[in-house]
């Protein structure tokens, strides 16, 4: 990688990203929908492979592009059984599209008048992998929120086991 | 040609905005955890670009990239436990059936 992103490069993965997630909220089938979501997840890994962020990409493609899909497959499977369940009408709603295009908007333009981000040239520096968990595991860097995140993960999976298991309706 | 920081911003604002769409306008249970899950993934693109443009050094927003993973991925797996109970309860995973507790 040399000191600057490729455009070429980032072009093709915005547009993947874009285009999935339009894919997935215009497509009718929750199925089609999930597997547009599944690509936009690969591509976004792809953006952060571009941004020398090599653990944040395998750790989305591991943790979004294979758990979560493999989730979303499976309550899809479970909660619309029959192929009429899943295909479903539009959902347009003029409301909702008005705020999240004004809202956008919004964004896009505070993010083309802040001059703090403007020409920023990209750092040289890059660490890597070995860097980032020297930093994760010490003791003044992120140990302790680390330890935090398990605890997180743990008390999400007692509570989803403990509202899904089998019991009294 | 070469890429700043701000087409990076820019394009998590557009999914951003994608996700928020799907979230105000989806019926279906599972449609509404998708969009979210396309937010987290918006934030995530911002927190990474802008530690490596800011603060490549440090890298703090690699380490609020992976926090913020880990806190969506126990949402995900709370959301569609609770699709799953819904589900069992009500034979149907439409929000607009979610209305019990309405006053």
């Amino acid at each position: 990688m040399t000191e600057t992103v490729s455009g070429i490069a980032f072009g093709v993965l915005a547009f993947l990203c874009v285009g999935g997630a339009i894919g997935m909220v215009v497509s009718k089938n929750i199925v089609h929908a999930a597997f547009w979501l599944l690509e936009v997840t690969v591509a976004a890994a792809g953006v952060f492979l571009l941004l020398d962020a090599d653990y944040v990409a395998i750790v989305q493609l591991l943790v979004y592009a294979v758990a979560v899909a493999i989730l979303m497959i499976f309550s899809i499977m479970i909660t619309l059984r029959r192929i009429e369940d899943a295909v479903r009408p539009r959902d347009f709603s003029a409301v909702a599209a008005a705020l999240s295009a004004l809202f956008c908007a919004g964004i896009l333009w505070t993010v083309h008048a802040f001059p703090a981000v403007h020409a920023q040239p990209l750092p040289a520096v890059a660490p890597d992998v070995a860097a980032f968990g020297k930093l994760l595991f010490s003791a003044e860097g992120w140990s302790l929120p680390f330890e935090i995140a398990s605890l997180i993960l743990t008390a999400a999976l007692i509570g989803a086991v403990w509202w899904t298991k089998e019991g009294d309706e | 040609m070469h890429v700043g920081v701000e087409p990076f911003l820019m394009l998590a604002a557009v999914l951003f905005s994608i996700g928020l769409y799907g979230a105000l306008s989806k019926k279906a249970t599972v449609m509404l955890l998708m969009s979210l899950e396309l937010m987290s993934i918006a934030v995530n693109i911002n927190l990474v670009a802008l530690s490596r443009f800011v603060t490549p050094k440090t890298m703090e927003g690699l380490f609020f990239a992976v926090f913020t993973m880990v806190v969506s991925a126990a949402e995900i797996g709370l959301g569609l436990g609770l699709v799953l109970a819904i589900y069992r309860q009500a034979r149907t995973s439409e929000v607009t059936n979610l209305s019990e507790l309405k006053g």
